[in-house]
């Protein structure tokens, strides 16, 4: 038997020496990912220039298909732990940092002054004091409006400014009188009614409300939370009707043919609004309402994010590629190739994208803070009571206090008292 | 191998291993599938039931679940999800046995000789071939909002379109109908090869005493169908319990959890995107298993029944 051991031993011994003999001896850093074509070509470019700088390291990426890597970094974190994992910042990452399978970074964190330069991200990657992530993109939400469906129904565009709550309430009944949907979405995934409900109560009650709400902080029946419902009552008849049984996409459809006005997105839309034949010409892009007057505007943005996993075996030069991707020059030149916005406030954003230069100047205009996204601040299952509570007042508006009992207890559950 | 260990020993000895040890030498690797695929998970499932875990283990690979009791079955008793589950499940149950009538009726029409009644036959029997996946997406458009057939219909008739998956009160029906295609194509074809081995004799000689129509597919072809009866209502009861790809395929579950099964909650609760809460999938699980096993052991009694009484 211990010969045998040892035969195995020394034929997994002669595998591994062959793998890093085609390495060439270089250090190999492992790093699993779920990029869509565009992003991993971005990706690949910059561990290209990467490796160039670093010739004795040896990034090996591996791509997973988007939704199937939701359930295999729970698979691979324990079992075979690359030593760097894309994922999602806030609480999104709180069970693998609370399970020890994410590493703390904060000294790469302090090592490269990134508290000063990722000012922005810091709470989104720091859990009890430490971080956790390198944030290296994120991407703005806001209303997508078509011009063409503004002419049609004859209202004025919004300006620079965008429009105030009331001013859009009134396109909206303009618009239903042109039958044209003022709001679309399609919710079957849910999500997407998430945004109109962020946007709501941020503008309503701020963002610290907002924030405390996602934490399960506040009652869903206080008047705080009725008061959002209330504006959210108020846009509820102007939205696409059946917007349940559609997709996102679908509903990206809708508004590319001129039949919805606007649309509340994050800017990874505009790419499917574009494939549909809209241009700079007729698509625009304003901020949320105001709608309590004097509530610092605060704004969503999802924050992507790497970490460092607790099994890797290569901490050392895996921690090199973090700094190198939470740097301005790496930064601009990913989120300049995937139409996303640079969390590095000294990297650049491409100035003929009209949408990146808007979103840009809401974000860094934000003095409310920027919100994650419903599903990322709020814990996940949370987020799903939440989200299919969202869904079911823009169907049945009419069930409010049932809903709202039934979040409350939701809440009383998950947190408490 | 009785043989072999049995030919020096006293001739006793020998028969009690053909009689005690040959059977279950011929059952072990039955035995062992059974156990591995089946018997253990449901130990494990139970066990599981009563922990509260992400699906996570440490980095030293240790489990990371909490004992909680009995607490995830007290949870589900106030869960307005379940409880909406569980209903739907039982209209799933009540509303898949009317593919019984119809698949027989179907097999009737069909059980004739004419000219390309084959091509017929295999027409009627093609919903069963296409995948489920398949059928949840045709009937997805066919049911989808602006464009789709059923969508254009109710406009054109009422001037409103009805879209199905969008409406909490009938996004269940909807999928049901969707389930129902397929699975009366399959009872047909239980029945068609019943009706092949309906006694000519008999039907002749009721047919001289005079029975014909209703009287005579009741009294007379009806109880020679019995044995297609029993296999057809088990696989509609038990496709009906198990139902999942279309509620997956067609609304996930939505609009606002209106259309989950207990199947589809189980797996949303264990594995979605919001879910990893294992121990309350696990008994969610469990309580699916308990339902299933009434309606099993119901037919285990039953066929242990007809073979004693032979």
């Amino acid at each position: 038997m211990v010969h045998k051991k040892v035969g195995t031993l020394a034929v997994v011994a002669a595998l591994l020496l062959s793998t890093s003999a085609i390495a060439q001896d270089k250090r190999v850093v492992t790093w699993n990912a779920d990029y869509d074509p565009i992003p991993l070509a971005a990706a690949e470019a910059m561990i290209a220039d990467f490796e160039a700088a670093n010739p004795e390291i040896d990034i090996q990426l591996t791509n997973f298909d988007h939704e199937a890597y939701k359930n295999a970094i729970r698979n691979f974190l324990t079992a075979d732990a690359p030593d760097l994992a894309n994922w999602y910042a806030a609480n999104r990452m709180r069970p693998f940092v609370e399970a020890g399978l994410f590493a703390d970074i904060s000294d790469v964190w302090a090592a490269n002054g990134l508290n000063e330069s990722l000012a922005s991200s810091v709470p989104s990657s720091t859990i009890d004091g430490k971080q956790y992530a390198i944030p290296y993109t994120y991407y703005q939400w806001g209303i997508y409006y078509n011009r063409d469906a503004y002419a049609a129904a004859g209202v004025e565009l919004p300006g620079a400014e965008g429009v105030t709550w009331d001013q859009f309430l009134a396109n909206c009944e303009k618009f239903k009188a042109a039958s044209i949907d003022c709001v679309t979405t399609g919710s079957s995934a849910l999500w997407p009614v998430a945004g109109i409900f962020d946007y709501l109560s941020l503008r309503t009650n701020g963002y610290q409300f907002h924030s405390d709400l996602a934490a399960g902080k506040i009652s869903w029946t206080s008047p705080e939370a009725r008061a959002v419902f209330e504006n959210f009552g108020k846009l509820q008849p102007f939205v696409t009707e059946n917007h349940a049984a559609i997709d996102w996409q679908d509903a990206a459809a809708i508004f590319v043919q001129d039949k919805a006005a606007h649309y509340v997105m994050g800017n990874f839309a505009v790419g499917v609004f574009k494939e549909g034949g809209m241009t700079n010409d007729n698509l625009g892009f304003m901020v949320f309402p105001e709608i309590t007057p004097g509530v610092a505007r605060a704004e969503e943005a999802p924050t992507d994010t790497i970490h460092l996993t607790s099994g890797a075996k290569n901490p050392e030069d895996a921690k090199a590629f973090l700094a190198y991707m939470a740097s301005a020059e790496a930064q601009s030149k990913w989120n300049t190739a995937v139409g996303q916005l640079p969390t590095n406030k000294n990297a650049t954003v491409p100035a003929d994208d009209p949408f990146l230069t808007a979103g840009f100047q809401a974000l860094s205009t934000a003095t409310g803070g920027i919100a994650q996204f419903w599903d990322r601040d709020a814990d996940a299952e949370y987020a799903k009571a939440g989200m299919e509570g969202f869904q079911r007042f823009l169907v049945q508006p009419e069930a409010l206090e049932e809903i709202l009992a039934q979040l409350e207890a939701t809440r009383t559950r998950l947190f408490p008292q | 191998m009785a043989q072999a260990t049995g030919i020096s020993a006293a001739p006793s000895a020998r028969r009690w291993n053909q009689r005690t040890l040959a059977p279950w030498l011929f059952m072990a690797p039955g035995l062992f599938m059974f156990t591995v695929y089946v018997l253990w998970p449901i130990i494990q499932s139970v066990t599981l039931s009563f922990y509260d875990w992400n699906g996570l283990y440490n980095q030293n690979g240790e489990f990371t679940g909490t004992f909680v009791g009995i607490r995830n079955y007290a949870e589900l008793m106030t869960d307005p999800a379940f409880e909406t589950s569980l209903w739907n499940n039982f209209y799933w149950l009540a509303l898949y046995l009317l593919a019984l009538p119809a698949g027989l009726f179907i097999a009737i029409f069909l059980n004739q000789t004419v000219t390309g009644i084959r091509l017929y036959k295999s027409l009627f029997f093609f919903p069963f071939v296409i995948s489920q996946v398949v059928v949840g997406l045709i009937f997805a458009w066919f049911y989808a909002p602006n464009f789709g057939l059923f969508y254009l219909l109710t406009e054109a008739i009422t001037g409103k379109g009805t879209a199905i998956l969008a409406d909490p009160d009938l996004v269940t029906f909807g999928i049901i109908a969707a389930g129902l295609w397929p699975q009366i194509a399959y009872v047909m074809i239980l029945y068609l090869t019943g009706l092949n081995n309906v006694a000519p004799d008999q039907i002749e000689a009721a047919r001289l005493d005079g029975a014909k129509g209703w009287r005579m597919l009741w009294y007379v072809v009806l109880p020679q169908l019995r044995p297609a009866t029993f296999i057809a209502v088990i696989v509609t009861v038990i496709g009906a319990l198990r139902s999942f790809d279309l509620v997956s395929i067609m609304t996930n579950g939505g609009p606002f959890g209106s259309s989950r099964v207990l199947s589809y909650y189980m797996f949303e609760m264990a594995l979605g995107e919001f879910g990893f809460r294992m121990g309350y999938g696990a008994a969610i699980a469990v309580v699916l298993f308990a339902i299933m096993m009434i309606f099993i052991s119901g037919f285990i009694w039953k066929m242990w029944r007809d073979e004693t009484e032979r």
